[in-house]
């Protein structure tokens, strides 16, 4: 009994620690956005558009292609459902909802932990078991500044423009199933998507991406800035990141999905 | 001959004198402490180190010279005492205050720590285009000049990983140069490289301190170096100051510890293997009955 109060006491200050961490580098950062620009210290423009080329050019390739399968596959299987009722008409407005609100913001996260996330991880990682982190500061320049502030704007800015190729690229998935399907045209397909779709459904899932972009940037920064030891230390934290990232991102979208729900009854 | 601790040697009445009145003493240590849990890194040290003097640190592994190092530059933080650095105690500067300070504060790591994302070139230029407002064509010049101080002409376009060790330590020694800092501070500068080259290197620090005359602080377990380098020699033994003095002192001072150090003498206890797993066992044992 002792022992099981001992590991549930250890495994909560563990946690309260690591939240701990993590606010301690968003208020950080936070600080390093907002306020710091009115300090004459500017913001590094220049690191962060290379980020923003790493973390949301670089991706939209692979975006696309997985947003389309996922739009294709969401189709095949909501026809699959509603055939039984005769309503394959509605695969349209399916394919539109769940897209914009839910998966192409969910599959453009994951895509981007594995992508981005795990790298931001690696790189802190990297530079610290190599006292780079220590070199910044010996130099008096601030580690958060110079290394998390480029990245955190990168993706507040890219995975949501991410998000809305993986929008697009998902609809027209469906819109290839309907074609060859069904038999629709191309505008008949989007001009019915356009008309399932309101405005809350796309701003909803731009939300959502604009916090899973602080839970990757915070978890990915936060881990690396955690590596202990050598090689191995990196690639505990790497993984780390990744299953972190994944498991928050996944809560959050839970409970933003359930505000926004129960938000759109009241 | 006697333990020489000497907290405040050369500066004239340290403890009684405000650091700040004191502009012959460079960098002030106090009392210092440092501690890892129930692990004791460094315990009560003191020492006064000279303005335009070299001052080698020596010590065996893990007798916590590099933690001593680390917190002049406030990389780490002490459990305890004080650092005065240009008549200012670190340990109660805000972070704003302590990276003006820091500006005047080189340091040249045990791995070079260049930014491997970042041409050499580039890696010298950091400190200037980040703390001054010159325009770039002045950083390139200036860049250039500290890259020709190092022996590394011409290299500014070339990538960390495509210098060789020594080249790597010369490149890191010029960016601690960038901002012409009074205090210079190197890790080990020769761990890791084969004795010409590491004699390559403290040729080269003994040409900066001839030319700049700034305070450079060295730690190393090179003997060799610190003969060759040092104005003052302290060593470090377990935590504790065991002796501060020239290099004709420490060359005759007749402390076992020191001699065996001089002497190149393994240490008994560290031979006996089945003692020391035996010492971590104990060390670890009262951590895991708490679980």
């Amino acid at each position: 009994m002792y022992s099981l109060f001992a590991l549930v006491g250890r495994g909560f200050f563990t946690l309260a620690g690591y939240v701990g961490g993590v606010s301690r580098l968003t208020y950080n950062c936070t600080y390093w956005v907002l306020v710091a620009p009115f300090r004459g210290k500017g913001l590094r423009w220049y690191a962060s558009v290379r980020q923003m080329v790493v973390v949301g050019f670089n991706a939209v390739p692979i975006v696309s292609l997985i947003s389309c399968f996922i739009g294709v596959i969401v189709a095949l299987q909501g026809a699959y459902s509603l055939r039984a009722f005769g309503a394959l008409n509605y695969v349209v407005n399916m394919v539109a909802v769940i897209i914009t609100r839910e998966l192409g913001p969910l599959l453009t996260a994951i895509i981007v932990i594995g992508r981005s996330g795990s790298s931001f991880a690696a790189e802190i990682g990297t530079m610290k078991v190599g006292e780079e982190v220590d070199a910044l500061e010996t130099m008096g320049l601030n580690p958060v500044r110079f290394l998390v502030v480029p990245r955190y704007l990168a993706m507040l800015i890219m995975l949501p423009c991410l998000t809305t190729v993986a929008d697009t690229a998902g609809i027209l998935g469906g819109a290839l199933f309907a074609m060859v399907s069904l038999g629709w045209s191309l505008p008949n397909y989007l001009l019915r998507t356009v008309d399932a779709l309101v405005m809350r459904d796309i701003v909803s899932g731009l939300v959502k991406s604009i916090v899973f972009a602080v839970i990757i940037t915070k978890i990915g920064c936060y881990e690396g800035f955690s590596v202990q030891g050598g090689a191995e230390g990196v690639g505990k934290s790497t993984t780390a990141s990744v299953v972190k990232s994944i498991f928050a991102v996944i809560a959050a979208d839970m409970i933003f999905t359930a505000i926004f729900y129960y938000g759109s009854e009241s | 001959m006697e333990a020489r601790v000497d907290p405040g040697s050369g500066s004239g009445g340290m403890e009684e004198t405000p650091q700040a009145a004191d502009n012959s003493v460079a960098i002030s240590i106090r009392n210092l402490a440092a501690q890892f849990g129930e692990r004791e890194i460094l315990n009560n040290i003191s020492l006064g180190i000279l303005r335009g003097e070299t001052f080698v640190i020596l010590g065996g592994s893990g007798c916590g010279k590099s933690t001593l190092l680390r917190m002049i530059v406030g990389l780490m933080r002490p459990t305890r005492g004080q650092i005065w650095i240009n008549g200012l105690d670190i340990t109660q500067l805000s972070e704003e205050e302590f990276n003006e300070l820091r500006k005047k504060i080189g340091m040249a790591f045990q791995n070079s720590a260049l930014f491997n994302s970042m041409t050499v070139g580039e890696n010298v230029a950091l400190p200037l285009r980040e703390h001054t407002d010159l325009e770039d064509s002045t950083i390139q010049i200036m860049t250039r000049i500290k890259l020709d101080q190092v022996g590394l002409s011409g290299c500014d376009p070339l990538m960390p990983s495509q210098l060789s060790g020594g080249m790597r330590k010369r490149a890191g020694i010029a960016r601690a140069m960038a901002m012409d800092p009074e205090i210079l501070l190197f890790d080990e500068p020769s761990a890791g490289l084969d004795p010409i080259i590491a004699a390559g290197i403290d040729e080269l620090i003994l040409k900066l301190k001839q030319a700049f005359r700034m305070t450079i602080v060295l730690v190393t377990h090179e003997l060799a170096s610190a003969f060759l380098l040092a104005d003052r020699i302290a060593m470090l033994d377990k935590g504790a100051i065991l002796f501060v003095g020239t290099p004709e002192e420490f060359r005759s001072c007749m402390i076992p510890r020191v001699r065996q150090f001089l002497e190149r003498r393994a240490d008994e206890e560290s031979q006996d293997v089945e003692q020391y797993l035996r010492s971590l066992t104990r060390e670890a044992s009262p951590a895991g009955n708490r679980m």
